[in-house]
C-alpha cells in the first residue's frame, strides 16, 4: 500500500476520525468516566464511611476503625436482619425457579389470548416496586383483606389473619411478593432459553418418541440449564438487595422480625442518621454479590457453547 | 408392490388459508423404495415430508403408513424415523448419549422398556453399521459435518422405522464430501432395506439416490417417475427446465415448445437415425471437465431461440464463436409441450 | 418390518386417545395460562375496583370487597389529581426519566460500539466490568451517595436524581446494546468506510440508524428502571414538590395511619398499566438484545 496515495487530505479532526484506538477511548470514556465517578467513588467512600464516625449531623471524617462493626455485632436486629435477608432469598429464589420455569412454558406456548396474557402477566414486574407493594399493602389489610374475607366465606378462619402483624405471616407475605413480582423477570429471561432452542432438535424429540416429561427433564432443561441459572440469580440479587417491599409492608415489623440488611442500613443510616454504621451494615451485602455476579457471567459464558 | 406411505389427496395451507403449502398430493412409495422428493426451495416438499412425519397436521387429506390412516397421531407411535437437515443432533449429549435417547422411550414388543445392556447393544450396534463406533464418547460439537450425518442416521437406525425420513442430510457437507456421502447413503439404505422418502433440491442428489423421484413445484407434484424417465421424458416444461444442468432448450413454435436435451444437440455425423438438422449460430464455448458447452442460437425448428449444446469429449468437431454450424437433433428425442399449459402434446412435423 | 405400523382398530383407538390427551393439554394450558393471569394481574385488577369504591362500601367489612355493593365513584381518582401533588410526581418521573434516558443513551450508544466493534483488547475485561457495575445495588451506595449529593447542594432537588440514575441505566443499557450492535451486520459499516467515510461517519450514518429499533427498546427499558427506584429517591429527596412518583405515592398518600386507599390503588393502576403495555409492544425486541448480548461473538 502506498502511504502517499492513501495520506488522509483532511484536518487533523478528520485524521482522528479514522484511528480507532483514540475513537475507542473517546468512545468509551465518558461512559467509564462517569460510572467511576458516581459509583466507584461512592463505593470507596461507603468503605471508608463504614470504620467512620460520619453521621448526618456531624460529617466530619474520624477514623474509629472496627467500632461500627463491634457495634453492630451487638445489636441482636442485626443478626435478625443478616438471617432474614438469606432467609428471604434462597426461600423466593427456589420459588421464582420452579414457577418462573411453569410461566416461561405457557408464555411460548401457543394459545388464544397470549398478547393479553403477556401483558398481564409482565404487570408484577414492570411496575414501580413502591406501586405495586401498596397494592399488596391493601391486600394484606389487617382488617379489610380480601384475602381474609374469601378465607372466612369459606368457613376456614374465624377472624382476621393479620398478615403483617404476626411474625411468622408478615414473613410469608414479604417473600410472597417478591416471589409475585421477580417471577415474571425470570420467565422472560427462562423464556429467552427455550425460544433459543433450535425447532430442528425439539422436532428431533417428537420424533424419537419422546413424551413431555422425559423432552422437558433431558432436552430442554439441560439445554436452558444457563438461562435458568442467570434467571435464579437475578432474582437473588433483586430479593437480596431490595428494601422496598419490607420497608413498605411492615417497615421492618413487627418488631424488627422482617427486618432485612438493606432496610436495617437505611433505618440506621438515613432515619437514624448513623451513616457509619449504617454504611457498615450495607457492606455485609458486597461478598454476596460479588459471588452472585461471578456466578451469573459464569452461567452467561455457557451459553455459547450451545 | 405393498404400499408403504401414501399421502391422498393432501392438502396443507398455512396462515388461515392464506398461504398455500401443499395442494393436492397423492403419493405411494412402495415397501423398501427410495423415493425422493425433489423441487425448488418453497415448493412444499419439506412441508409434505413434515406431515409424514406428523410434525405438521395436514389442512385435509389422508396420511398412510403401513396400510393404516395416521391423521392426528403423534409422531412416535408412527414407526418413523427422521434426518433432519441439520442433524438435529443433542448437543449436550454424547454420541452414544444421542443415540440411546430414542431407545429410552421405546417399548418393546413385550411391552417392556429395554433395559441399559440392551440400549446400549443396540446402540453400538447401529454405530458400527455406520462407522462411527470410535466416536461414542464425544459430544457432538466435537465432529465434523459427516460425522453428525451418520450419528444422525443411527440415531434414526436404533427406532428400528418402516420408514425413514431424510430432509436434505447432505445439504450442509461440502461439495467434495457429499458424493462420498450420497454413495454412502445409498449403501447403507440398500442394507437395510426400509422405505425411505428423501427430499432434497439437488437434483444430482435425487438422480443419484432416488428408485423413483417425485418432482414438486408449488405444493403439487408435477411428475412421478424413475430418474431415467423424468430426465427423458418429462411431462411438463417446469420438469423439463428444472432437471438438467444445463436443462432442456426449449424453442417456440406455433404454440407448441420443442424441447431437446443439450447433449442431444450435436453435430449431424454424431447422429444416427432419423434427424432434423437446425444451423447453429455457436457465440461461444465453455470447456467444462472434458465437455464442451456450445452456447448461440438455433433457427429453422422453431423460432430463432438461444440454446445451450453439450459436446461430449468424444465429439472432435473444431467448433469456433461467430461461426454457423450444421447441427442436428435425432427425431426421437424432441419433446413437445403445450405452450400454454406446458403440459406435453403430441408430436408435430417441424422442417426438415 | 413389513407389519403395519398399527392395524386400523389400533389406530382408532389411538386416534382417540391422543385427541383426548391434546383436548386435555390444551385445557390444562389455558387453566394454567388463565390462573398465571389473575395471579398477576390480581392486585391491580382488585386495585382498580378499590379505586372506585365509595368509602361507605369499602370500609365495611362485612360487604364482598370484589363487587360495588354501593355506586361506583371517580370522587378518588380526581382527588388524585386535585387535591394531592400526584400529577407533580407524575411530571417529575417522567423529566427525570427523559433527561436520565438522554443522558443514558449518549454515553451508552458509543460505549457499546466501542465495546464490540473497535476490536481492543481490553474490549472483553470493560464488559465484564460494566456487567458488574450493573449489579451493585443502591442499598450499598445511598449512604455514601447521599453525602455525595449534600456536597454538591443537590439535597432535596430531584436533580440530585438526574445526576444519580444514570449509573442504574448506563451497565444495563450498555449490556442491552452490545447485544444489538452484535446482530448487526459489520459489511454495512464497512462497506461505508470503503465508500469514503471516517469510522466515526460510518459509525453516525449506519450504525446509528440501524440502531433505533434497539435504542427504542433501550429507551423503554432505562425509563421503566429509572421510574422504579425507591431507595435513592426516598433517602435524597423529602419536599413532596421535588419527589417523583415510586415515592411520592407511597409517601404522601399515607399520611401517619391515614391510608387514602382509593387513590394510592388508582396511582397504582394508572402508573403501572401505561408502562406495561409499552413493555409489551417491545418485549421481543428485548428478548433478541438480551440473547445477543449474552453469546459472545
Amino acid at each position: 500500500m502506498s502511504s502517499r496515495a492513501t495520506a488522509p487530505q483532511g484536518s487533523p479532526l478528520r485524521q482522528l476520525a479514522d484511528r480507532e484506538g483514540f475513537l475507542a477511548w473517546a468512545m468509551l470514556l465518558p461512559a467509564v468516566v462517569y460510572i467511576v465517578l458516581v459509583v466507584a467513588v461512592p463505593f470507596g467512600l461507603a468503605v471508608a464511611f463504614a470504620f467512620s464516625d460520619v453521621t448526618a449531623g456531624d460529617p466530619s471524617y474520624d477514623w474509629v476503625g472496627l467500632r461500627n462493626f463491634a457495634r453492630i455485632f451487638e445489636d441482636p436486629v442485626f443478626w435478625k436482619a443478616l438471617g432474614n435477608t438469606f432467609v428471604f432469598t434462597a426461600v423466593s429464589m427456589a420459588l421464582i425457579i420452579v414457577l418462573g420455569k411453569v410461566l416461561a412454558n405457557i408464555l411460548v406456548a401457543d394459545f388464544h389470548g397470549k398478547w393479553v396474557v403477556r401483558f398481564l402477566v409482565l404487570l408484577p414486574w414492570t411496575t414501580p416496586v413502591a406501586l405495586s407493594t401498596v397494592a399488596w399493602l391493601w391486600l394484606y389489610d389487617s382488617v379489610y383483606s380480601p384475602i381474609d374475607w374469601v378465607l372466612r366465606n369459606l368457613g376456614l378462619i374465624e377472624n382476621h389473619l393479620y398478615f403483617l402483624g404476626r411474625p411468622e405471616l408478615a414473613t410469608a407475605s414479604v417473600i410472597a411478593v417478591h416471589v409475585w413480582r421477580l417471577v415474571p423477570l425470570a420467565a422472560v429471561i427462562m423464556m429467552v432459553g427455550l425460544l433459543g432452542i433450535p425447532t430442528d432438535v425439539q422436532d428431533a424429540a417428537k420424533v424419537d418418541g419422546v413424551g413431555f416429561w422425559r423432552r422437558m427433564f433431558e432436552v430442554t432443561i439441560p439445554l436452558t440449564m444457563p438461562l435458568i441459572a442467570v434467571a435464579a440469580l437475578f432474582g437473588a440479587i433483586f430479593t437480596f438487595t431490595d428494601m422496598a417491599v419490607v420497608y413498605i409492608l411492615t417497615r421492618g415489623g413487627p418488631t424488627n422480625s422482617t427486618q432485612v440488611l438493606s432496610s436495617w442500613a437505611f433505618i440506621v443510616g438515613i432515619e437514624g442518621g448513623d451513616i457509619g454504621q449504617g454504611a457498615a451494615i450495607a457492606l455485609f451485602l458486597f461478598p454476596l454479590l460479588l459471588a452472585a455476579a461471578v456466578l451469573i457471567l459464569r452461567a452467561v459464558r455457557k451459553i455459547e457453547v450451545f | 408392490m405393498t404400499v408403504a406411505v401414501e399421502v391422498r389427496d393432501l392438502h396443507k395451507s398455512f396462515d388461515r388459508g392464506r398461504v398455500h403449502a401443499i395442494n393436492g398430493v397423492d403419493l405411494a412409495t412402495g415397501e423398501g423404495e427410495y423415493l425422493v422428493l425433489l423441487g425448488p426451495s418453497g415448493c412444499g416438499k419439506t412441508t409434505l415430508l413434515r406431515i409424514i412425519a406428523g410434525l405438521e397436521q395436514p389442512s385435509a387429506g389422508e396420511v398412510l403408513i403401513g396400510g393404516s390412516v395416521v391423521n392426528g397421531l403423534p409422531p412416535r407411535v408412527r414407526k418413523i424415523a427422521m434426518v433432519f437437515q441439520s442433524y438435529a443432533l443433542y448437543p449436550h449429549k454424547t454420541v452414544l448419549g444421542n443415540i440411546v435417547f430414542p431407545l429410552k422411550a421405546q417399548r418393546l414388543d413385550n411391552g417392556q422398556r429395554p433395559d441399559k445392556a440392551q440400549r446400549r447393544s443396540k446402540a453400538e450396534w447401529s454405530a458400527e453399521l455406520l462407522g462411527i463406533s470410535h466416536l461414542l464418547d464425544r459430544k457432538p460439537r466435537q465432529l465434523s459435518g459427516g460425522e453428525r450425518q451418520r450419528v444422525a442416521l443411527a440415531r434414526a437406525l436404533v427406532r428400528d422405522p418402516q420408514v425413514f425420513l431424510l430432509d436434505e442430510p447432505l445439504s450442509n457437507l461440502d461439495a467434495k464430501l457429499r458424493a462420498t456421502a450420497r454413495d454412502e447413503l445409498r449403501r447403507f439404505q440398500q442394507r437395510v432395506g426400509t422405505t425411505t422418502v428423501y427430499v432434497t433440491h439437488d437434483q444430482a442428489e435425487a438422480m443419484g439416490l432416488g428408485d423413483r423421484i417425485a418432482v414438486m413445484d408449488a405444493g403439487t407434484v408435477r411428475q412421478l417417475g424413475p430418474p431415467a424417465e423424468v430426465y427423458d421424458d418429462p411431462a411438463d416444461t417446469f420438469v423439463a427446465t428444472f432437471i438438467g444442468s444445463p436443462p432442456m432448450n426449449l424453442v417456440p413454435r406455433d404454440g407448441v415448445f420443442v424441447g431437446f436435451r443439450p447433449e442431444h444437440l450435436l453435430p449431424p455425423e454424431y447422429v444416427s437415425g432419423a434427424r432434423i438438422t437446425v444451423p447453429f449460430e455457436v457465440e461461444r464455448i465453455e470447456y467444462l471437465s472434458g465437455d464442451r458447452h456450445a452456447y448461440g442460437s438455433v433457427s429453422r425448428l422453431g423460432e430463432q431461440t438461444r440454446v445451450v449444446a453439450r459436446l461430449p469429449a468424444t465429439v472432435t468437431t473444431p467448433l469456433a464463436g461467430g461461426q454457423t454450424h450444421e447441427f442436428a437433433v435425432a427425431t426421437r428425442r424432441l419433446c413437445f409441450f403445450d405452450a400454454s399449459s406446458g403440459l406435453r402434446t403430441d408430436p408435430v412435423a417441424v422442417g426438415a | 418390518m413389513s407389519t403395519a405400523v398399527v392395524d386400523p382398530a389400533q389406530a382408532t383407538r389411538l386416534r382417540r386417545h391422543y385427541r383426548r390427551r391434546h383436548l386435555l393439554s390444551r385445557t390444562a394450558l389455558y387453566t394454567a395460562a388463565v390462573l398465571a393471569a389473575l395471579v398477576c394481574a390480581g392486585p391491580f385488577g382488585y386495585g382498580a375496583i378499590t379505586a372506585l369504591k365509595l368509602n361507605a362500601d369499602l370500609y365495611d367489612a362485612s360487604n364482598n370487597p370484589f363487587v360495588f355493593n354501593e355506586p361506583a365513584t371517580l370522587d378518588h381518582v380526581v382527588f388524585l389529581f386535585t387535591d394531592t401533588a400526584f400529577a407533580t410526581f407524575v411530571w417529575n418521573t417522567m423529566w427525570v426519566g427523559l433527561l436520565v434516558v438522554a443522558i443514558t443513551l449518549a454515553l451508552a450508544v458509543p460505549a457499546a460500539y466501542a465495546l464490540t466493534r473497535l476490536d481492543r483488547p481490553w474490549a472483553g475485561p470493560m464488559g465484564i466490568a460494566i456487567f458488574f457495575v450493573y449489579l451493585v445495588p443502591p442499598t450499598l451506595l445511598f449512604l455514601s451517595l447521599s453525602r455525595l449529593v449534600v456536597a454538591t447542594g443537590l439535597q432535596d432537588s430531584t436533580w440530585s436524581l438526574v445526576l444519580i440514575y444514570p449509573t442504574i441505566t448506563i451497565p444495563v443499557s450498555t449490556w442491552l446494546l452490545i447485544g444489538f450492535l452484535k446482530a448487526l451486520p459489520r459489511d454495512i459499516e464497512e462497506q461505508a468506510m470503503v465508500d469514503g467515510y471516517s469510522r466515526l461517519g460510518a459509525f453516525t450514518r449506519t450504525v446509528v440508524p440501524l440502531l433505533f429499533p434497539g435504542v427504542v427498546a433501550i429507551v423503554v427499558f432505562a425509563f421503566t428502571l429509572v421510574a422504579s427506584e425507591f431507595i435513592y429517591a426516598l433517602a435524597f429527596v423529602s419536599p413532596s414538590s421535588e419527589k417523583v412518583v415510586s415515592t411520592g405515592v407511597p409517601t404522601e398518600l399515607i399520611r401517619g395511619d391515614v391510608f387514602f386507599w382509593q387513590s394510592l390503588q388508582a396511582a397504582g393502576v394508572l402508573i403501572a398499566v401505561p408502562i406495561a403495555l409499552l413493555f409489551n409492544l417491545l418485549l421481543a425486541r428485548f428478548i433478541s438484545g438480551f440473547t445477543q448480548g449474552a453469546v459472545k461473538g
